[in-house]
């Protein structure tokens, strides 16, 4: 008799062990640009604030590898990454913005309120770019290296802990 | 009967009920529940056709096309390795659903290797956050979002 | 100062939940006449005054937008009307986690104010367990979750203008669920105490009865709300998706349904002791289960709410402390609680104790595929699971569950026969009879449905039948309420089974001037008009549609789209009519310049919310009944030793 007494707490314990299970795992399922491995498609953007040029595709072509953040006012992660984006660019990482159906006020906005990291911003108002690259959505960042290849998609903020990753990237990049 | 077996009776209905929904839940899951699909596992190990699955990849740009009764939308669902599942829908297409957006179709295979969705959950595209958005309304994507976002300092 | 006051208070409440919890261990210890122990009762209302206090001031800094608290600038605007601007204090995690310890600690409060049968020690472990629960929710409030927490600067403005959060359901739908999810965890106080004190007696169940029937009519309320909700808003036509958070809403419903009926054995029949624990540990563990699965993000759902792996772990710490603790202790205790009264199969005891067992075995059903997937994502294999499992596999048990509720109110207590009652049984069953054998003639139906119809018909008339051969006005309330909430059952059954049997479905591509036709509906699309609200755009088809020969009438469902943040929705419209909805949504427009239009003839769908609305009615008649015979036996008692303090003095 006294077993039984016992069996909802044993079956308690099973699911508790596979949530403490699940929840230690991390949950990867964004999905993946086939673009990565491929040169960038050719593309103009023309400024998206009155302080940065915009943006042409040709402009990775040269020199060290660079960041290509797709980003936008309305968006709210990337609030939470403008400073890791600002630690970046300290380090001395060029970062080229894209901004996804915007406003060149709410760009300028967005810009004073969360720092500007950005050396060139282009303005994609029709998510053109952003598809023909292969982000699915806002904010995604891309390491380009000096011939246009876009060898790493990184998807979703920037939090903290991504920053030492994306420098290893960008290293690799380079050579 | 005497009320000691009565009593014995109800424990046995009680117990064989409760296990009985055990089992049967066990077995009903192992048939019903709908299975995810990529694109390329899809095309290496395609589900029985008819069988309920979700397919879940990036719509091809250029693939979209609307058939000639205004309703029936054709489109690709494209994944890894040059993978590609068509996917035929009878609907009036999810919000923000558009050629180069993820997009999770549940519905089953057809004959013709063709799937045929029931319904689209269109990848919310524009804020990024976790799959679990797959699907959700927009308000509440975007108060997950507004909940997941930190560091607004 | 207001936040900080409202912080203050919550911690001054935390403090006295362990004066509580210490002082009701004391005197299970020492015995009630413990000097801490004179303390837990005031410990327990004035640690509800004070969190009603803390919630009270987060409602203040949200009403007049303190943009130096953080929780207010990411989820409140200025600019927002002022309900909205009161409803954001919930409508996020913090929030929201903080409305759950002040439903709880008014409960506490409640209970130590106001409950007097239940014996000293009982009510002594009863409210330590209710501290010691209510202690792991402010921990988990004021260490991971702070909804007082400051900026270092204010923000400029709130980030929270959004409009579409801006709905009157979704403002009150979580607070009604919050309440009922919450009411549950008094039962499970109950419990815990009872097992300390092994003492399960009639006027134990007695006790807990009323507050099991209190938060079943919020969590029935709530989930009809729910369902409505995302029936009119998801624009997709249905009123129920098997979603993980939907249930998690249910499971607290079918155990508190099964621990209400139990509990009535308990208090009637003084039998079904273990098994009302058993269901009262449940109940509120099920209600810690949804929040664990909706908050934590383990699960994917079309409903989702913030998603943080930290707090996830945390509330599962708190779920397997007392979860666990509760079962342990019942593993230990419940054995030496004993027998409790003997009854025969065919009984009313009988009757209930399948009724139990059938909503366990749906409750197992629906936790079980709820939890399916995090089973098989532990094997890297990703499922859904969703109506092709739930509505067959809930069926096998619901529908002899609706059979037994059906003729279960006809049965005597202890010991009866079926011979007794053949009549009503013979009725019955011809009526089902009739029923399936109507509506198969009628058309095409699928077997659920068909069942569902029938059994719609049978029990709507047998749930009446526990009147008869009584006079009306002596029948007392709590019967009415049962009658009443039966018959809920019937109506609502009766709406899904027709919306399943009869619905229509029309998708039509169509050029403005165009017409189609859905059910007994013809159509027309007049024209596609631009419309522009504050912050959207939209397109609006005006679409005029006839019922039969009646009069036109006109709609216009919209496809909205909102600007900052880019957001797309369907405005869906309704047309109800007292057999039936039409159910209008506007799609975008074709390549070839016709415009898609979506619609749904429901046949008696609305009977699904007003089924619900009566299962709630008929809850609220069984709580007035309950209460209003327990008031006139106290008088009774009272007057009775008064009498005799007279007689002894004369």
């Amino acid at each position: 008799m006294s077993w039984r007494l016992w069996l909802p707490f044993l079956l308690f314990f099973g699911f508790a062990g596979l949530a403490a299970y699940q929840l230690s795992q991390p949950k990867d399922d964004t999905i993946k640009s086939t673009m990565v491995g491929k040169e960038l498609p050719y593309f103009t953007l023309p400024p998206a604030s009155l302080e940065r040029p915009g943006v042409d595709s040709r402009y990775f072509y040269e020199g060290e590898p660079k960041l290509l953040n797709i980003w936008a006012s309305w968006c709210l992660p990337c609030i939470a990454e403008a400073a890791q984006l600002e630690q970046l660019k300290d380090e001395g990482v060029e970062i080229v913005g894209v901004a996804i159906r915007d406003e060149p006020t709410d760009v300028m906005r967005f810009l004073t309120q969360h720092g500007n990291p950005y050396t060139r911003i282009g303005r994609d108002d029709l998510s053109e770019v952003q598809l023909a690259i292969g982000s699915s959505g806002v904010p995604e960042t891309f390491v380009i290296d000096g011939k246009g290849v876009i060898t790493y998609q990184h998807v979703g903020d920037i939090r903290h802990e991504h920053v030492p990753m994306l420098l290893e990237e960008l290293r690799k990049a380079g050579r | 009967m005497k009320a000691k077996h009565q009593r014995l009776v109800l424990v046995i209905l009680a117990l064989v009920a409760l296990v009985g929904a055990g089992l049967l839940a066990a077995y009903a899951l192992r048939n019903q529940a709908s299975y995810f699909y990529l694109p390329e596992q899809m095309q290496a190990e395609p589900p029985e056709v008819g069988q309920a699955v979700r397919l879940g990849g990036m719509v091809a740009p250029g693939s979209l096309a609307t058939q000639a009764d205004g309703i029936t939308v054709t489109f690709t669902v494209t994944g890894r390795e040059n993978s590609a599942v068509p996917v035929r829908y009878a609907g009036i297409l999810p919000d923000l659903f558009v050629e180069g957006s993820g997009v999770v179709a549940e519905g089953r295979l057809a004959a013709d290797g063709t799937f045929v969705a029931d319904n689209l959950l269109a990848k919310h595209d524009e804020n990024y956050v976790p799959r679990e958005l797959e699907g959700m309304s927009e308000h509440q994507a975007a108060e997950m979002a507004e909940e997941t976002t930190v560091g607004l300092e | 100062m207001i936040a900080e006051l409202g912080l203050a208070a919550l911690w001054l409440a935390a403090a006295l939940a362990v004066l509580q919890l210490v002082g009701g261990a004391l005197a299970l210890r020492g015995g009630t006449e413990s000097e801490l122990a004179a303390l837990t009762r005031p410990a327990a209302v004035l640690q509800g005054g004070l969190v009603a206090l803390s919630f009270a001031m987060l409602l203040w800094v949200f009403a007049i937008t303190d943009l130096s608290v953080k929780l207010v600038a990411m989820n409140s605007h200025s600019a927002k009307p002022l309900i909205f601007k009161l409803s954001g204090a919930w409508g996020n995690h913090e929030g929201s986690m903080l409305l759950w310890v002040t439903v709880m600690a008014l409960a506490g409060a409640l209970i130590a104010g106001i409950e007097r049968r239940l014996p000293e020690r009982t009510m002594q472990a009863t409210l330590a367990a209710q501290g010691f629960v209510a202690l792991g929710f402010y921990a988990f409030l004021l260490l991971s979750s702070n909804p007082f927490e400051r900026l270092p600067q204010p923000a400029a403005e709130g980030l929270g203008l959004n409009p579409l959060l801006q709905d009157i359901g979704l403002a009150f739908h979580p607070p009604t669920l919050y309440i009922g999810y919450v009411g549950l965890s008094v039962a499970f106080s109950f419990a815990v105490g009872a097992l300390i004190t092994r003492e399960v007696t009639p006027a134990f169940a007695r006790a807990m009865r009323p507050w099991i029937l209190g938060a079943w009519v919020f969590l029935t309320l709530g989930l009809v709300a729910g369902s409505y909700w995302a029936y009119y808003e998801l624009g997709w036509g249905g009123y129920w998706f098997w979603d993980p958070v939907e249930n998690a809403a249910l499971m607290p419903w079918l155990a508190a349904t099964a621990l209400l009926h139990s509990a009535g054995v308990l208090a009637s029949r003084d039998a079904l002791r273990v098994w009302t624990i058993m269901l009262g540990v449940v109940a509120f563990s099920m209600s810690m289960l949804g929040t664990f699965l909706v908050r934590s993000g383990v699960l994917t759902s079309v409903h989702a709410f913030a998603v943080d792996p930290e707090r996830g772990s945390f509330i599962l710490l708190l779920l397997t402390l007392y979860i666990g603790g509760a079962l342990l202790l019942f593993a230990l205790r419940a054995g030496a609680i004993s027998e409790g009264e003997r009854f025969s199969v065919a009984s009313r005891e009988g009757a209930l104790v399948v009724n139990n067992v059938m909503l366990s075995a749906i409750l197992a059903v629906v936790l079980l595929g709820t939890l399916y997937p995090l089973l098989t994502e532990a094997f890297d294999v990703r499922v859904s699971v969703g109506p092709p499992y739930f509505n067959p596999v809930g069926a096998i048990f619901a529908f002899p569950m609706l059979a037994v509720m059906a003729v279960g109110p006809l049965l005597r207590w202890r010991r009866d026969s079926w011979g007794r009652i053949s009549k009503e049984l013979a009725l019955v069953a011809a009526m089902l009879l009739a029923g399936i054998v109507l509506f198969a003639v009628l058309g095409e139906i699928a077997l659920l449905p068909l069942l569902g119809l029938a059994f719609a018909v049978a029990l709507a008339v047998a749930s009446f039948l526990p009147l008869k051969g009584r006079r009306l006005k002596r029948v007392p309330i709590a019967t009415w309420g049962m009658i009443t909430a039966h018959f809920g059952i019937a109506v609502m059954l009766f709406g899904m089974a027709s919306e399943g049997a009869f619905s229509q479905e029309r998708l039509a591509a169509l050029e403005e001037g165009g017409t189609t036709s859905v059910g007994p509906w013809a159509v027309r699309l007049e024209a596609v008009e631009p419309v522009a609200g504050p912050n959207w755009t939209a397109l609006a088809g005006r679409l005029t549609v006839r019922h039969r020969d009646g009069d036109p009438q006109a709609i216009a469902p919209q496809s909205r789209n909102f600007w900052a943040p880019p957001q797309q929705t369907t405005e869906s419209v309704l047309v109800t009519r007292w057999n039936g909805q039409l159910y209008a949504v506007m799609g975008g427009s074709s390549t070839d310049g016709r415009w898609q239009v979506r619609l749904w003839w429901k046949p008696f769908v609305t009977l699904i919310w007003y089924g619900g609305l009566l299962i709630a009615l008929g809850g609220v008649l069984a709580l007035v009944g309950r209460v209003r015979s327990d008031l006139k036996h106290r008088y009774i008692s009272r007057r009775i030793t008064e009498r005799r303090e007279e007689r002894e003095t004369a």
